[in-house]
């Protein structure tokens, strides 16, 4: 359990420092091929974990690219997997939020005298909603994934067994009542985690 | 106004198109710095556009505008942008309290000294207010508090864009009594309004835009008493109707 918070956790807020940034950035200006970023960010929010895996461990494994940093079948290469599958959740979510803030209102806060950083920041506050509904989709998204992490954690018992890897071994090997009591904590864990997500969203409101 | 006063706002030749529409038009014209200018016009005459520009929101299309002697460039520098705020016809209001509305515009300027917002409020009678949040007022309560949130960094230049429009006459009353205390303090300001009256009560000079031109500017008591043009005349004279 606590390796399933820790992965799933560090994956969220890299997701989180990364998309939030760049999903306010799409959203709020205007560029050459802004269109085709956007398409990607979309296409992005549907991308099968299992592919996620997949690339994560071609380029992990010994004879990919990365493969000399020894991460595949570690944490590390989980939480690489899953900040991939939640940062185009992040991303097009925050685009979407901060799109949704009337334009006039940057306009306004530019008259006020605010900078470009100012009026960026104004407009993420304005669409705390919005960026609240990204992370904790985001989140709903990653600790319910089983795909990716199978793939390039391996489901190595005290190392890489998340709880939603051990489900999948329980109910393999018939032991259906540890599977839905581990299904059980999970969702008790995500409900917990998503008190917390909204409590601090109501201190910033 | 006296015409010794130095001119804040110098525009010459300016154009200002969006795609093939040319919405302003403007030969020359000059704000002196602590003049309250009265801007009227019927609906899309380019009122609002003018404002805009003055703003530094936009780049005019064509032509120049000067502010104190110097032509503003673009895109318009921090210190020169600060120098003026606008309140706009339909103001809105951030998702927080009536006071850290009216605090915004000292937090982006990294002034976060309360005192001088008290009196501001008390002034366009929003004290009880303030910790109200400010997207639940009254239309006529969000025109003030966009009034309070303009005048609380202390612009060199106020741009109002309908600053009395959903008021009731107590209010604008009100309204009117703090745009004299602007005044009072060597405020340049431009008031755009539908009101003529409103103009005539408040503004040094007045300028009549019809489909981006100006049709006739002068000082007030003349503008109003004797204006030159026919079709000031038929404006004023309520038979112009768009």
């Amino acid at each position: 359990m606590s390796l399933t918070f820790q992965v799933t956790g560090l994956a969220l807020l890299i997701a989180t420092a990364l998309g939030v940034p760049v999903g306010a950035l799409v959203g709020l200006t205007r560029f050459p091929g802004r269109g085709l970023v956007t398409l990607v960010l979309y296409t992005g929010m549907g991308l099968p974990p299992v592919v996620v895996g997949l690339v994560v461990y071609m380029m992990l494994s010994r004879s990919g690219p990365f493969g000399s940093m020894d991460w595949l079948f570690t944490p590390s290469a989980m939480v690489v997997a899953q900040s991939i599958i939640a940062f185009p959740l992040v991303a097009a979510l925050t685009m979407t939020a901060v799109e949704g803030v009337d334009p006039d209102l940057r306009q306004q806060v530019r008259a006020m005298g605010a900078t470009r950083w100012q009026t960026g920041w104004t407009v993420l506050r304005e669409a705390r909603i919005g960026l609240t509904a990204a992370i904790v989709a985001a989140f709903g998204g990653i600790i319910s994934e089983v795909g990716a992490v199978m793939l390039v954690g391996g489901n190595i018992e005290g190392q890489t067994r998340v709880l939603t890897t051990a489900i999948v071994l329980s109910t393999r090997q018939g032991e259906f009542a540890l599977a839905m009591a581990l299904g059980i904590v999970l969702l008790l864990l995500a409900l917990g985690a998503n008190a917390v997500l909204l409590q601090l969203h109501g201190r910033v409101r | 106004m006296s015409a010794a006063h130095p001119p804040a706002f110098e525009l010459a030749d300016v154009r200002h198109r969006y795609g093939p529409r040319t919405v302003l038009s403007i030969s020359r014209l000059s704000i002196r710095r602590g003049e309250t200018l009265g801007v009227i016009g019927p609906s899309g005459a380019g009122k609002s556009t003018l404002l805009r520009l003055l703003q530094g929101l936009e780049r005019p299309s064509e032509g120049t505008i000067k502010l104190d002697g110097a032509s503003v460039p673009y895109p318009i520098p921090l210190s020169l942008a600060r120098r003026i705020t606008t309140v706009f016809q339909r103001p809105l209001m951030l998702d927080r309290s009536v006071r850290d509305n009216v605090l915004f515009g000292l937090w982006v300027r990294g002034r976060k000294d309360r005192a001088p917002i008290g009196p501001l409020l008390e002034r366009l009678g929003l004290s009880h207010l303030a910790s109200a949040q400010a997207r639940q007022l009254s239309g006529g309560e969000i025109q003030r508090v966009a009034l309070a949130r303009a005048m609380a960094i202390e612009p060199d230049v106020l741009l109002l864009d309908e600053p009395a429009a959903n008021l009731d006459p107590a209010n604008v009353e009100r309204v009117e009594a703090f745009i004299r205390d602007a005044q009072a303090h060597g405020t340049t300001i431009v008031l755009v309004t539908h009101n003529t009256h409103e103009a005539r009560r408040l503004a040094d000079s007045t300028l009549l835009l019809m489909e981006g031109a100006v049709v006739e500017t002068g000082p007030t008591a003349a503008f109003f008493e004797s204006p030159a043009e026919a079709r000031t005349r038929a404006f004023l004279g309520g038979e112009l109707v768009y």
